[in-house]
């Protein structure tokens, strides 16, 4: 018996020094945590389990028999986010550049189904230098096993990637397939393809940095959500992102007191709307004020700034926040706003959270470069995506909600349960000068400008949608996080189910 | 006495016109333009009539669109706070011929002092020290000698075009007489083509200070002590305090008895401020010279009402309505001491840049009797490009000075404003320097003080220790309400209780306990509370109690206290031991490129590419809030790159160009 706890205390030593602490270092030295460590940052104090700790290869080709690293080169098992359980799986670039071999892949696809099983979140951390070559096929197999089951746990668990090393080749498509991805600058890069075979094929010269770090994959791609400056950046935010997360579909939000009275008014709110209907404002301010302690946990902030989408707590209960930004372009709707809001709509009503929409929106930006990239199918994601939705659904028009896209955020015609408006709001087919140049074709100056005059008497204001009951309440700005608060606890009990299909065809 | 009165302004003076008023019983009513249309103004008043667009020529400078807002409702007197119309001759006219009263000084008055040569010239007459200086363009060496002994070194030597140092020589004796005068001559030539040379005394450390006077209808005039307004930026006062640590009662007495000379000479009743400039070298209170008299309501009135116990906006209406004054020169006394700081949407950060904005919070510290906050903002409203830059005015009051300053140290602390620049730690930060806390100040202070710029009030190592220890406490606030999420394994979780607090380069390890926080393992004596969402918190460490506005960033907070911004990066313990392997990112250099230090449009590049520049040329034209700002090569070099086009919009830190 102490021959055996001997050699399991050994196999332990053996499996928490990775690929040796020269290897260690170098990963050090790159500014970079091992897996341990990054588990270490993002869980519980003492909360890991961990399983698989002596797994090793099955691979006997190109002298991998002489080598064998307890655990082969992952770091899985389980642990919990303030209390509560969270299934992780941390790539190790010390052991054969965390290179994915079969029994690698073996390790994270348990987990994975642990989490499936048991209904709790996926947090994977990626650091990998790829397929292991010397398996070949079997190396290919394995990611196939993980994409399998990214695509069978997606919308049933939260499932998070933190790029915090390479991610290139296939192994790029489990992260693709999972529901947020936060990258590490200038030590993470994700990309199918590397830059001497982009050299070789297109003669294109590009750093890796500029083809896949997180500053690309951020603003330009939106493969990535978030970047963040460093590991431990990435991991403590990455807790503070849980915590919004409900653990599975089977699960309500979470819940977490908060001393921010739900009565609590804004009186400044009155006051945001630029007396010129064409001065842009900050729609981030009346996100912050609505929300528990101003506390909004913005994803994707550097793409597609004209919408805003993110999390962020009402009386302590999460709520995902989309609305439509003055400040970028006015706010309009185009191929990549669409798209980002789309699919975090989607995310949120997978997982039951409730969807504030603020709508200030002129509508669908025109131009050959939107309708040939295809706007009507990348609009009609958005649309799809409100429309299908039946979590509670809570709609304030701040301003203009102009055309189609009037009917494309969260209208009263794709079930919004709630649906409010300022004031200030103004709901119709397009503005006012438009509409009349059109009714009125070849008219005097002075005529358009008298029926403009008319037309935004008539429309530039929430009572014609209101009087036929597109509207349930005109509010006050100062009340909307009060009439927020209030409309939430109603909707708690929202039953509301598409019908049995075996799943809807989205235009993708 | 009148039953309305109209306040011919806008902002905090209307305001503060206001309050009197209501407090008198009399009626108000308010003038706006489109941009203040809900503003506090506007609201305060018991009728308000619009004016026109949000410029000025458009709106508040309309005298007899004021004059028929006031006859239409019925409005007996226009009182027209400071700025705009107050120093109108033609409107205090316009007022008399509708038969309103004009709460200030007759217009005679008004006129006389609004022209700098007369005014001086009635200075002189009535008794007033003036500058000495030889009276008309000198030849030769020798008259200046002459004139240079007359007036008593140290003497400049200007040319009559001349200006911003160019054509101006310093002389402290004959010999720099000798040296410089016909240099001077040949230098306003060749720059002005002018070669007419003054001789002036140069007044050493000058001071601003000023004596307020305050007049009736039949003939009484006081002087209400001086205020003291050294210091200023871009001749832009920025604190003020009454009395002035420089002036004894003798050179009071004095300087008060030469103002209301001049008053009386003019025939002056109501407010009005005689600005001196006095030579902080000169310890004989005789140093003070005339340098034009303000025939209104000054901003800086507050601090002589704290002191004096004299309501100067009551006692103009009361003046205008035909009383005498209440007070006679005996009953003048001064008791304790007052500072204000005017609160401005300006960035000290980035070289006083005015901002322009939305005040996302806005929320000024609680009044008391020795804290007065005159404004006419609220949260929420927007301080726009058209009116002038001033937010607030915060006015703090104590037996001696150093108490007045401590309790503006701490109502700045509590002063909080979001959503634009502002130059609160600015303020702060002036207020803990010591030299301004020893009174030793001239008008050159912040000139000489900062001369590279603000970066934030400096903070010892004490206070930073105590702010990590806040850090510590604030963190395991977040921690242990985290913890209370719901649908958790059951594990028993305690807070992290221990932190690595890191700001800038010092790195503490804070311990947070039931009974205390300590830091690097010594007890700090903490006492305060906060839960998530706040704001600001108050921090006891003993008897001193800092106020620290707090704001989460990831992985720490940003807090704010006593004029400086810091960021803390606070971990857990265990996470912390992993921070030294963190390689710390050096921020890109941004010396060789020219970056748009404001949002603004690009009016005009001045420069091609390959183009060889040297330090000063211009570079380019930004136009923002309708000013043209120039912006200029910092040094020698060479185009290699333009980023940008004329007519582009541009953000903040944009890059416009790039120099190899």
């Amino acid at each position: 018996m102490q021959h055996i706890l001997d050699q399991l205390k050994e196999k332990r030593a053996q499996a928490e020094l990775g690929g040796g602490q020269k290897r260690i270092d170098a990963q050090h030295g790159k500014g970079k945590l091992t897996a341990r460590e990054r588990l270490d940052v993002l869980l519980d104090p003492g909360s890991f389990e961990e399983y698989d700790r002596y797994v090793e290869h099955n691979c006997v080709d190109f002298g991998m028999d002489e080598q064998h690293i307890p655990g082969d080169g992952v770091v899985t098992g389980s642990g919990t986010v303030n209390g509560r359980l969270v299934f992780v799986f941390s790539q190790d670039f010390t052991v054969f550049g965390g290179s994915l071999s079969e029994r690698h892949a073996e390790k994270i696809c348990k987990v994975m189904d642990m989490a499936l099983k048991i209904g709790a979140p996926v947090i994977g951390l990626n650091d990998s230098g790829g397929a292991r070559i010397q398996e070949g096929v079997a190396s290919l197999g394995g990611y196939a096993e993980v994409f399998q089951r990214n695509v069978l746990a997606s919308g049933v668990v939260p499932q998070l990637s933190l790029i915090m090393g390479p991610c290139a080749g296939g192994a790029v498509y489990s992260p693709a397939m999972t529901d947020f991805i936060f990258m590490v600058k200038d030590s993470s890069y994700m990309f199918v393809t590397g830059p001497d075979v982009v050299k070789t094929v297109t003669n294109e010269v590009v750093t890796q940095e500029e083809l896949g770090g997180a500053v690309t994959h951020t603003t330009k791609s939106s493969v990535a959500d978030l970047a963040f400056e460093n590991d431990i950046e990435a991991l403590l935010t990455a807790r503070d992102f849980i915590d919004f997360m409900p653990l599975s579909n089977r699960e309500e939000v979470p819940e977490r007191p908060t001393a921010d009275p739900f009565d609590r008014t804004e009186p400044s709110l009155d006051q945001i709307i630029p007396a010129n209907a064409n001065q842009p404002y900050d729609m981030h301010e009346v996100i912050e004020k609505t929300l528990d302690e101003g506390d909004f946990f913005e994803v994707q902030p550097a793409h597609a700034g004209n919408i805003i989408c993110g999390f962020g707590r009402v009386e302590g209960r999460t709520v995902g926040v989309v609305a439509n930004q003055p400040m970028v372009l006015a706010g309009v709707l185009d191929i990549n706003s669409a798209k980002k809001a789309a699919r975090f709509v989607r995310y949120c009503d997978a997982f039951s959270i409730p969807i504030l929409t603020f709508v200030d929106v002129p509508g669908f930006l025109p131009g050959t470069a939107q309708e040939h990239n295809g706007i009507i199918k990348h609009g009609a994601k958005l649309l799809f995506a409100y429309a299908e939705a039946t979590v509670p659904k809570i709609t304030v028009i701040t301003r203009k909600a102009y055309g189609g896209a009037y009917d494309v955020m969260s209208s009263k015609h794709l079930r919004g349960d709630l649906n409010y408006a300022w004031p200030t709001a103004e709901i119709a087919v397009m503005g006012a000068k438009g509409a009349v140049e059109i009714i009125f074709r070849n008219k005097s100056e002075e005529e358009i400008a008298e029926r403009t005059k008319e037309y935004e008497d008539r429309f530039a204001n929430p009572f014609v949608a209101a009087s036929k009951g597109f509207i349930d309440e005109v509010i006050m700005p100062h009340s909307t996080r009060l009439r927020i608060a209030l409309g939430l606890r109603k909707l708690r009990s929202k039953q509301l189910e598409n019908p049995w299909k075996k799943h809807d065809n989205i235009p993708l | 006495m009148f039953k309305k009165i109209l306040i011919a302004n806008r902002g905090e003076i209307a305001c503060r016109v206001m309050r009197s008023a209501k407090k008198m019983g009399i009626a108000t009513v308010a003038v706006y333009s489109d941009a203040d249309a809900r503003s506090p103004h506007v609201e305060l008043a018991d009728e308000a009539v619009h004016l026109g667009p949000p410029p000025a020529a458009e709106s508040y400078l309309l005298a007899d669109k004021i004059i028929q807002a006031a006859k239409d409702t019925g409005a007996d007197a226009i009182h027209p706070g400071y700025g705009f119309l107050s120093e109108r001759e033609s409107f205090a006219l316009a007022c008399k011929e509708a038969g309103i009263a004009f709460i200030g000084p007759p217009a005679n008055a008004i006129a006389a002092m609004g022209d700098k040569i007369e005014s001086k010239k009635l200075a002189r007459d009535a008794g007033v020290n003036t500058v000495p200086g030889s009276e008309g363009a000198i030849d030769s060496t020798e008259d200046a000698l002459t004139w240079a002994n007359k007036i008593g070194y140290p003497v400049m030597m200007k040319a009559s075009a001349g200006g911003g140092g160019k054509g101006m020589r310093l002389a402290w004796n004959d010999q720099d007489v000798k040296d410089g005068f016909e240099a001077t001559k040949r230098e306003g030539l060749a720059s002005f083509g002018d070669d007419r040379v003054f001789i002036e005394k140069f007044i050493e450390q000058p001071r601003h200070i000023e004596i307020q006077i305050l007049g009736d209808t039949q003939g009484n005039i006081v002087y209400l002590g001086e205020r003291e307004c050294s210091i200023q930026r871009r001749h832009q006062k920025v604190v003020e305090e009454a009395p002035s640590p420089f002036v004894s009662p003798e050179m009071r007495k004095r300087m008060g008895e030469q103002a209301v000379a001049l008053a009386r000479a003019v025939g002056y009743y109501s407010a009005g401020t005689v600005e001196l400039i006095v030579s902080g070298a000169d310890t004989t209170g005789e140093g003070f010279y005339f340098l034009e008299m303000n025939t209104r309501l000054q901003v800086e009135h507050p601090v002589t009402e704290y002191v004096t116990g004299v309501d100067l906006v009551e006692q103009m209406i009361r003046v205008a309505a035909g009383e005498p004054l209440p007070l006679t020169q005996e009953d003048v006394a001064l008791t304790g001491w007052a500072m204000e700081s005017r609160v401005y949407a300006e960035d000290p950060y980035r070289g006083f840049l005015p901002s322009i904005g939305r005040l996302v919070r806005y929320s000024p510290p609680e009044t008391d009797e020795n804290v007065r906050v005159d404004d006419g903002v609220a949260e929420g409203g927007e301080v726009s490009m058209f009116y002038d830059p001033m937010i607030a005015k915060l006015i703090t009051y104590g037996e001696d000075r150093i108490t007045a300053i401590d309790r503006m140290v701490e109502a700045l602390g509590r002063f909080e404003i979001v959503g634009l620049g502002h130059n609160i730690d600015f303020l702060s930060a002036l207020m803990q320097h010591e030299r301004f806390r020893s009174g030793n100040i001239t008008t050159n202070f912040i000139a000489e003080e900062y001369p590279d710029g603000f970066q934030g009030a400096p903070a010892d190592h004490a206070q930073l220790r105590r702010l990590a220890a806040i850090g510590g406490f604030v963190a395991t606030a977040h921690a242990d309400r985290n913890l209370l999420i719901d649908r958790q394994l059951g594990h028993r979780l305690q807070p992290p209780s221990q932190w690595q607090v890191k700001i800038a380069d010092d790195v503490f390890d804070v311990t947070v306990s039931q009974d205390d926080v300590s830091v690097n393992g010594e007890g700090t004596g903490l006492s305060m509370a906060y839960s998530p969402g706040d704001r600001m918190v108050e921090a006891e460490f003993g008897e001193d109690v800092i106020v620290v506005a707090v704001r989460p960033t990831r992985a720490g907070f940003r807090f704010n206290s006593l004029g400086a911004s810091h960021d803390l990066r606070v971990l857990p313990a265990h996470a912390a031991q992993h921070a030294q392997h963190m390689i710390e990112k050096i921020p890109p250099d941004t010396s060789k490129l020219l970056l748009c230090p404001m949002p603004g449009l690009l009016v005009s590049l001045h420069v091609g590419e390959g183009d060889k520049v040297e330090p000063g040329q211009p570079l380019a034209t930004v136009e923002a809030m309708k000013m043209e700002n120039i912006l200029r090569a910092e040094k020698a070099g060479t185009i290699a790159t333009i980023n940008t086009a004329e007519g582009d919009s541009l953000a903040v830190d944009e890059v416009i160009l790039e120099l190899e």
